[in-house]
């Protein structure tokens, strides 16, 4: 019975948002929300392998995600649409639903090889040196995006969006959403399976003494290996899912600063901490759509004070609080956050050690 | 061919100049606290802004009529000193709490990435998001060795790196507080005993790398006088990572990085199509840190088990 709890739990929630999501009881803009909270828990939990629990500074996560979200989107219009570039479809689109995982996948495998540029380094490399290959091949990457004129260069790449169509042509159900939960599913289960294995305590041991781990019999350039390519690999999944959600990519949103998104994830969850890094991806993506609510608020508060000292004309008439704003507050909260708490939401602990009653209702493998 | 090749060379130095100062601001933080300050490249931006606001203001008063130099003279100084203000403020407001608390370094190192944030962002909505241009201080003065010609500014630029470099190398070597700068990152316990206040280092050294970036800020600003709030975030990262090849903590590194990342940049330009620039010149980098894993002068640490 304990057994069961996690994966029916899961279940009902898949099925909730996706039923939800059918009958039109969550509109687009809530849906994509979620898809977002779903790819930055794929994005900060595969960072958190390499950055929590090996305990290394890799700052260029948007770069395995730029690979995987081009290498998926052109196999995917290549092979089932009519585009400009590629010509005919190679497949009937219909089978694109079929294949769509397949394509995540190959994506991500791609991703993976590309995770080699950071991980062959890193067997000699440590630390601050580390962190700086990992923004070097940031800018490799997307500077060799821009470069290839093949794939719409600087300009961007488009066309997924009929992929989207074609598998709702199919059947019709909210597929993306579909694709993006059981990615994050699945996403989530490899990293717990694998960092709770024997195998993968390899890595943690890294992380406490690297040198030491080596004479415990952990081959650690093997680990580093296996480390960098899963987590690059499931950044590469995430960017695919990234890619079809929004029909169109450009080098320059695969920049430092999605990077740095991915890296505030981490951070804020707690280094190593697997629910904490979930917990960090579903309250920042809340926190940065939430925002774009709150600050309208915030210009009608400002009149309304305005009104009360009219006197003194603080604000000019029509003075609206620019959505720039967001990014300021953001920051802001987080500075403050790491003064009050600097380990992070949960610290390397799971939820399930600062709750231990929890332990009473579930046991996952 | 030899005089296109010339001038992309004194094209390179003025270019690696700028990377220089700015790296020289990271290279002290991280000798002394082991912090990468990724707030560094925006203190960079703000030292021009400033430069900008300082510069427009001396114009507007009387000062004008006795020339364009008094305004420069001025704006110089009360440039570095504000910058240096901004930086120190980061430090105190940020930095230091996180330091007393004992964090993780990569903590303190996320709250630095978040102040450039504010500070870019802040910057967009405060002023918004239109450019500002620099106005023009000193007459443009070309002197032309047969086909290879140089501006003053771009002479200054250069000497002013290098005075910088100079200045700093001083400062480290030679003076006490250099001596107290070095003992904290070599063992941040035992210097507090030796009656040495960490603090006042601390902020002496923010003090001397932000007013070297408000420097840089401001000839950036005379030599390319259009100014954006994003203009300090690509140059900042470029020129930590120019650090880091030099060898991270060391002047002559950090001055001499700074160089080494101007002089592949220009004559990538110069050979190949401009979206080159950063695949090249970031792949050599990459290069250069495998086969020299610590960077061109710095010093492998040897870890004890």
């Amino acid at each position: 019975m304990q057994r069961l709890t996690v994966p029916v739990l899961l279940a009902i929630l898949f099925f909730v948002l996706v039923g939800m999501s059918y009958y039109d009881l969550l509109d687009l803009y809530i849906q994509s929300v979620i898809m977002f909270v779903g790819i930055n828990i794929i994005l900060g939990s595969s960072l958190n392998i390499v950055n929590g629990y090996m305990g290394e500074f890799a700052c260029g996560h948007a770069a395995f995600m730029a690979i995987g979200a081009y290498i998926s989107s052109v196999i995917n219009v290549m092979l089932f649409t009519q585009d400009r570039i590629f010509g005919a479809p190679l497949l009937p689109p219909e089978m694109s639903l079929y294949f769509f995982p397949f394509v995540l996948l190959i994506g991500g495998f791609g991703a993976a090889i590309a995770g080699l540029l950071v991980a062959i380094p890193s067997f000699k490399t440590r630390g601050d040196y580390l962190a700086i290959i990992t923004i070097a091949a940031n800018f490799i990457v997307t500077s060799t995006i821009i470069n290839m004129d093949t794939i719409g260069g600087s300009r961007g790449f488009m066309g997924m969006k009929q992929i989207t169509f074609a598998m709702e042509d199919v059947i019709f159900l909210p597929w993306m959403l579909i694709w993006v939960i059981l990615s994050t599913y699945f996403t989530v289960w490899v990293i717990y399976r694998y960092v709770s294995s024997t195998y993968g305590k390899g890595i943690i041991a890294i992380h406490q003494d690297e040198v030491a781990a080596e004479i415990m019999s952990v081959n650690t350039n093997k680990m580093k290996l296996v480390a960098f390519m899963i987590s690059s690999g499931l950044a590469g999944l995430a960017g695919g899912l990234f890619a079809h959600i929004l029909g169109y990519i450009n080098p320059g949103s695969f920049g430092i600063l999605k990077s740095t998104e991915a890296l505030v994830i981490v951070y804020l969850g707690g280094m190593g901490s697997l629910s904490g890094s979930i917990l960090a991806a579903i309250l920042f993506t809340l926190l940065l759509e939430g925002l774009r609510f709150v600050l309208p608020w915030m210009s009608s508060g400002l009149h309304w004070f305005d009104g009360v000292f009219y006197w003194a004309d603080l604000i000019p008439e029509g003075y609206q609080v620019s959505q720039v704003w967001k990014w300021v507050i953001i920051p802001l909260i987080l500075v403050l956050l790491m003064q009050f708490r600097p380990e992070g939401i949960l610290g390397n602990k799971e939820l399930s050690d600062l709750f231990p009653r929890l332990r009473r209702w579930y046991s996952f493998k | 061919m030899i005089a296109t090749f010339i001038q992309n060379l004194f094209n390179a130095l003025q270019w690696g100049s700028f990377y220089s100062l700015i790296a020289l601001g990271y290279t002290l933080v991280y000798g002394v606290l082991t912090l990468i300050n990724f707030a560094h490249g925006d203190i960079f931006m703000v030292g021009a802004y400033i430069a900008f606001f300082v510069a427009t203001f001396f114009l507007g008063t009387a000062l004008l009529a006795e020339g364009g130099w008094v305004v420069l003279a001025l704006t110089i100084p009360l440039t570095m000193i504000l910058t240096a203000f901004v930086g120190v403020t980061l430090e105190r407001i940020a930095y230091r709490p996180l330091r007393r608390k004992g964090a993780n370094r990569l903590y303190v190192v996320i709250t630095a990435l978040m102040c450039g944030l504010i500070l870019e962002n802040g910057n967009l909505a405060l002023l918004g998001a239109s450019r500002k241009s620099f106005p023009e201080l000193v007459d443009k003065v070309v002197f032309s060795i047969g086909p290879v010609s140089l501006t003053n500014l771009k002479v200054a630029v250069v000497f002013s790196a290098i005075a910088v470099f100079f200045l700093l190398q001083f400062i480290v070597t030679k003076t006490q507080i250099g001596m107290a700068m070095r003992a904290i990152s070599y063992d941040k316990f035992a210097v507090p005993l030796m009656g040495i206040p960490i603090d006042t280092i601390i902020v002496f050294t923010f003090i001397l790398g932000s007013s070297m970036a408000g420097l840089a800020g401001l000839l950036f600003a005379l030599s390319y006088p259009i100014l954006d709030p994003f203009m300090g975030a690509l140059i900042g990262w470029k020129a930590f990572i120019a650090a880091v090849v030099g060898g991270i903590g060391d002047i002559r590194g950090a001055f001499l990085g700074g160089f080494l990342l101007g002089f592949v940049e220009i004559l990538v330009v110069a050979f190949f199509p401009s979206t080159f620039r950063d695949l090249i010149a970031f792949s050599i980098l990459l290069i250069i840190l495998s086969v020299k894993p610590t960077g061109l002068f710095g010093v492998a640490k040897t870890t004890k088990i």
